[in-house]
């Protein structure tokens, strides 16, 4: 087993492709930081890069980008505005590392798969094995295999990001408590 | 083989006598921050988890820099909301009001960080403490909020990369030049991961304002974070700050360091971040002929008294150009009050700048001088993505205050030596 989440087992989607280097505010721009709504947020989803992303959007679909996503800014908000569009992954070849921990901590799957980014195209539609652990592009032979992610990591992903983790472990803890009090 | 200090400060805060690097080990820390823009998630996601108080809330603190005095309804709502918390939890560490003033510079002004601490905050630019030799890192909202719970975070244990600067600099050649020439080499990912350390017979010589200067900008480069040996110039700053006692943690001579890269800094001039990336690095000479709408000094890069120095040094006796707005924010009361005692605040109004209150202001595009369609900023701040301090159209250039004083005045980007 490569990657346990709680739910998913096969992710597909058709691809949203982007290029390197695209930044936390450019997924989800200054003016919106103040909005609560995820969707109210979804609205304005990679408004920063200019193109018709947020309108267009389709619940399943797939980020597919370069180097360093979602660099610069800490701003959670940029994978609730992801999340929010209700794409089912972000396939990068690496990820900035306050976004990735973000990423995990909210339920947002995530993949750091070169080859692949190498060669998709927009509008491709691409399959997930979580089980097995490789991505196939719809129409095209080759098997892409991902890498497993440290235990603790594949923890979070498992109870559907930190906040379940933590409350599993907090329950545990005061259920112990608990016990020898008794 | 010694350790490097991020690997001294990790052992001291995981209660395992030795680590390795990509090692995953939970920490504790010994302080954790948080501000207007992102407490309020971090809260909602607590209030979420079941445990009604924080684990110590006396290691919390709240600054509320980004968006304040609040711009608008949402961000008094997100201060009402934060100051609920800090009363319910307990938490007198709030800084709002005339008390007020950019966080990762209110903290080492206020001696509460000391050589060895291990540091959470909500912001990317927390590791602009790690100038005085504390393990310093930014996390998103909903790890700051299991970590007031636990009282610890996972991490996985970086590997540090040595950025060594010898010489001399020029005149008008600061921290902040240093740290974009470095940019210009290693790219925007190129320390993505690491601590990025700074050694060097150049970074001994410098003040402690500029040193946060470069472990701020550090962050552009990818790093989960950066430090800086504690020598006497840093002893000093904290003798008249801090009480309590600390242990200094430098790195062993014999550490392994992933990497290092040395940097002659001699022959450089000021430099400068073109649009749209902090990497995009110049020397100054190739960026005279452009045109700017707005200069802005601040941000917790550069609104330290030294920068407020050196931009009233070049400003003194001129006035800013009449198509250019010039903006003027000290980082923390502490410094507006020392610049009014100088005669620095009454330079930049007889110039024809704008002041304004302790506040990242207009840096990440919220208040006090957003840019419009196609206008064009020279500016202290750390990043100059699209879109970072207003329309998508508009372009931010990265300077050291000297370069944008003397800007200001010649209303294209220029170097100080013009004026002088």
């Amino acid at each position: 087993m490569v990657f346990i989440h709680k739910k998913i087992i096969n992710i597909q989607g058709r691809v949203w492709k982007f290029g390197d280097d695209v930044n936390s505010g450019a997924i989800l721009p200054n003016p919106y930081l103040g909005l609560n709504d995820v969707k109210k947020l979804a609205e304005h989803c990679m408004e920063g890069v200019g193109n018709d992303f947020s309108s267009k959007v389709r619940s399943k679909d797939i980020i597919v980008a370069g180097e360093n996503f979602g660099c610069g800014s800490s701003r959670e908000k940029a994978v609730l505005a992801i999340l929010g569009c209700k794409v089912s992954c972000v396939i990068a070849k690496s990820f900035a590392r306050i976004f990735f921990r973000n990423a995990i901590n909210n339920g947002l799957p995530i993949f750091e798969i070169p080859i692949l980014v190498d060669n998709v195209k927009q509008g491709n539609v691409v399959k997930i094995d979580l089980f097995n652990g490789f991505a196939k592009i719809e129409g095209n032979e080759s098997v892409y295999s991902f890498e497993t992610y440290p235990e603790i990591i594949q923890s979070i992903i498992n109870k559907g990001g930190l906040i379940p983790f933590v409350s599993a472990k907090l329950l545990i803890k005061k259920g112990k408590e608990n016990k020898n009090g008794k | 083989m010694g350790m490097t200090a991020t690997e001294k400060i990790i052992v001291k805060h995981c209660g395992k006598n030795s680590i390795s690097v990509g090692e995953i080990i939970e920490v504790t820390y010994d302080m954790i921050y948080s501000h207007d823009n992102a407490a309020p998630l971090a809260i909602s996601q607590f209030k979420k988890l079941p445990c009604n108080h924080i684990k110590d809330a006396s290691k919390v603190s709240f600054f509320f820099d980004h968006c304040t005095p609040n711009k608008d309804i949402d961000t008094a709502e997100h201060c009402r909301v934060i100051k609920e918390f800090a009363e319910n939890q307990g938490i007198e560490s709030l800084y709002e009001g005339g008390r007020a003033g950019i966080q990762h510079m209110m903290i080492p002004e206020l001696g509460m960080v000391t050589p060895g601490d291990l540091i959470m905050g909500n912001d990317s630019h927390t590791p602009t403490l790690g100038a005085i030799g504390a393990l310093a890192m930014g996390f998103g909202s909903t790890d700051i909020a299991a970590a007031w719970a636990t009282g610890k975070t996972w991490l996985r244990v970086p590997k540090t990369i040595k950025l060594l600067f010898e010489g001399i600099p020029r005149k008008w050649v600061s921290g902040k030049d240093l740290i974009l020439f470095a940019l210009r080499t290693i790219g925007i990912n190129g320390a993505a991961y690491m601590v990025v350390e700074f050694a060097g017979s150049t970074i001994a010589a410098l003040s402690m304002n500029q040193r946060f200067t470069m472990c701020n900008m550090a962050v552009e480069m990818g790093a989960k974070s950066a430090i800086m040996p504690v020598d006497s110039v840093a002893q000093d700053y904290l003798s008249s700050r801090v009480t309590k006692n600390y242990t200094i943690t430098n790195s062993d001579n014999d550490a392994d360091f992933a990497e290092e890269i040395k940097f002659k800094v001699d022959q450089l001039e000021p430099q400068i971040a073109f649009p749209h990336l902090p990497s995009n690095v110049k020397p100054v000479s190739k960026a005279s002929h452009i045109r700017i709408d707005q200069c802005f000094i601040g941000s917790c890069s550069n609104a330290w008294l030294d920068d407020l120095r050196i931009a009233a040094k070049v400003l003194k006796g001129h006035t800013i150009h009449p198509k250019v707005r010039m903006i003027v924010i000290p980082g923390t009361p502490q410094i507006y009050l020392k610049a009014l005692n100088e005669g620095l605040i009454k330079v930049f109004c007889a110039a024809g700048a704008v002041i304004g209150p302790p506040t990242c202001g207009p840096c990440g595009g919220n208040h006090f001088g957003i840019l419009g369609k196609g206008e064009r900023a020279i500016a202290t701040i750390n990043r100059n993505y699209p879109g970072r301090m207003g329309h998508p159209e508009s372009e931010i250039y990265l300077a050291n205050p000297s370069v944008v004083s003397a800007s200001a005045v010649l209303g294209r980007i220029a170097s100080p030596e013009e004026l002088m």
